[in-house]
């Protein structure tokens, strides 16, 4: 008799979603170009943007460049981009290593590698934004940490965000193969200009406003300028985005199963590669 | 032909699989009695790839049904991988991870018990020991294969599926393999469905041969029943015939068991 668990409960799910965080683990610590990378372009962003914002605040007088807009808002669409490039970059390991068979010959659910997948999102995400919070308070003094708890509502929404954009790419690169990948660097980009990153939503036509009140991030950057320019934290837009979150984190889920099936159909987990 | 009264470790029904106009499997049936070893030939195209990855989970049949186990691998497969592996020297192990490192990923994937002390047992036993610490990237053809049957026996299986298990081994270490999986099936009891080009291993290791030609199971015997049948001095030459005959020799009307 095989000496494997064949238990189901949560003790053995979170065994193998940890074996899966060990196994990416491991990974970035035999790889310190791949830790440095996930430093690099934040701290990159964060001081151009910065710099910039010192040189606007010296021409204009707006409050907007006094009270660091433009730092939160690059610090917090690093959370965004960032949170899905580590969940898609972690899933695309596994497609470069070609180890996706062998994990999917093991008692290793699709739900189990998708929290895997999100607990290496928000590690990656940490290890680079750590360090530039601290650089930003240095350079520049802002105190992204000053938002206090609402910071945890603004990164929550976020993460959100970024797991379903990084489950629907995955979900494509199963299916066709790394053909796909591209979008795993391109798809969060269209989020920018629609989602009022570094400028308030009036600023945008009145048909793109009703395109950008369907995207959850809208209600994030609108909450932290609320917060930043008139430091009122505006809960009801939390509740919004956390709304629009969870219905297109379902519809994301649901098109990775469906391309996970489809994947197995065609024989694609057979011939994972270029 | 085998008859066993024990529950089939594999049982297989009008298994097809079709990928647009093409039929890689075309209504297989099969039993494979537990404790056997089943060796799967057949030339380039035949079907044993893909019927191997259905048996997996990897690949959902068209129809038909697939029992491992006494598990259906279509509803309920993940009731029954812990107690399977698989081995291939072409599909390799993350190469950056170190060979404990591999071991102990793959060893929590499948649940299993006391893992440091199983993977240190499995070490000692494929001689892999000093190699623990190195990652897989740095070993030899033959180190890796180790490694990738160690990663295979972590979970001690009851079904071992093993795809070309020593291709590209010089003949020692290729020897030296065979015989730990002879060794492993001897203790355990273990299932072994064994697909291969060498015609040596599978006489050697199987008690059991199945051809494939064209999507079907074409013939179906022990390795010296078909050398007497076709009147061969070994299994290539059957093999030779049967690739290059047009005629399916023994047709399938009931499972072959």
């Amino acid at each position: 008799m095989s000496m494997a668990g064949t238990d189901t409960g949560l003790s053995a799910r979170m065994n193998r979603v940890g074996a899966m965080v060990l196994r990416h683990w491991y990974l970035l610590r035999h790889s310190w170009p791949r830790t440095l990378e996930l430093i690099y372009w934040p701290t990159v962003q964060m001081l151009m943007w910065g710099f910039l914002q010192v040189w606007l605040a010296g021409k204009t007088d707006t409050v907007a460049t006094a009270a660091g807009v433009f730092i939160g808002g690059v610090l917090l669409w690093d959370v965004l981009f960032r949170g899905q490039l580590g969940f898609s970059i972690t899933f695309l390991e596994e497609m470069w290593a070609r180890n996706l068979g062998h994990l999917m010959m093991t008692p290793l659910r699709p739900s189990e590698f998708v929290a895997s997948l999100m607990v290496m999102s928000v590690t990656r995400v940490a290890i680079g934004f750590v360090p530039v919070t601290i650089l930003a308070l240095w350079f520049f003094g802002f105190n992204l940490w000053g938002m206090g708890l609402a910071l945890v509502a603004f990164f929550a929404n976020l993460y959100l965000t970024s797991w379903s954009i990084g489950l629907f790419v995955s979900g494509l690169v199963l299916r066709y193969g790394l053909g796909a990948e591209s979008l795993a660097w391109s798809l969060s980009f269209l989020l920018l200009p629609l989602c009022c990153v570094y400028y308030p939503l009036e600023t945008l036509p009145g048909w793109l406003q009703i395109v950008s009140l369907s995207l959850a991030p809208t209600y994030v950057f609108e909450g932290m300028r609320a917060l930043l320019l008139e430091n009122v934290f505006r809960g009801d837009l939390m509740i919004r985005a956390l709304a629009l979150n969870a219905a297109y984190f379902a519809l994301s889920a649901y098109a990775f199963r469906r391309l996970f099936d489809a994947s197995r159909r065609a024989g694609a987990l057979l011939q994972m590669g270029e | 032909m085998q008859k066993t009264s024990a529950a089939p470790a594999i049982r297989i029904r009008n298994l097809v699989k079709r990928y647009g106009s093409v039929t890689a499997v075309d209504g297989l049936d099969l039993d494979i009695a537990p404790g056997s070893v089943t060796a799967l030939l057949g030339g380039n195209g035949a079907g044993k790839t893909t019927t191997i990855a259905m048996i997996m989970g990897l690949l959902l049949p068209t129809s038909g049904s697939i029992e491992v186990l006494g598990h259906d691998m279509l509803t309920s497969r993940y009731r029954v991988l812990a107690r399977m592996n698989f081995e291939s020297p072409y599909v390799e192990m993350p190469l950056r991870l170190t060979v404990r490192q591999n071991l102990t990923v793959f060893g929590r994937l499948y649940g299993v018990a006391g893992l440091a002390a199983r993977i240190d047992a499995l070490a000692r036993e494929l001689e892999l020991s000093e190699f623990l610490g190195r990652p897989v990237g740095k070993l030899s053809a033959g180190q890796k294969t180790r490694v990738s049957l160690a990663k295979s026996l972590v979970n001690e299986p009851d079904l071992l599926l093993l795809d070309e298990p020593t291709a590209s081994l010089d003949p020692d270490t290729a020897d030296w393999v065979r015989s730990h999986i002879e060794r492993y099936c001897a203790e355990r009891g273990a299932t072994v469905l064994l697909a291969s080009h060498n015609m040596g291993e599978v006489e050697r290791m199987a008690s059991r041969v199945l051809m494939m030609k064209a999507g079907k199971i074409v013939d179906d015997d022990t390795p010296s029943g078909l050398l007497a049948r076709y009147g061969r001095q070994n299994l290539e030459e059957v093999f030779l015939d049967i690739a290059r005959s047009p005629v399916v020799r023994a047709s399938q009307t009931e499972p072959v068991a």
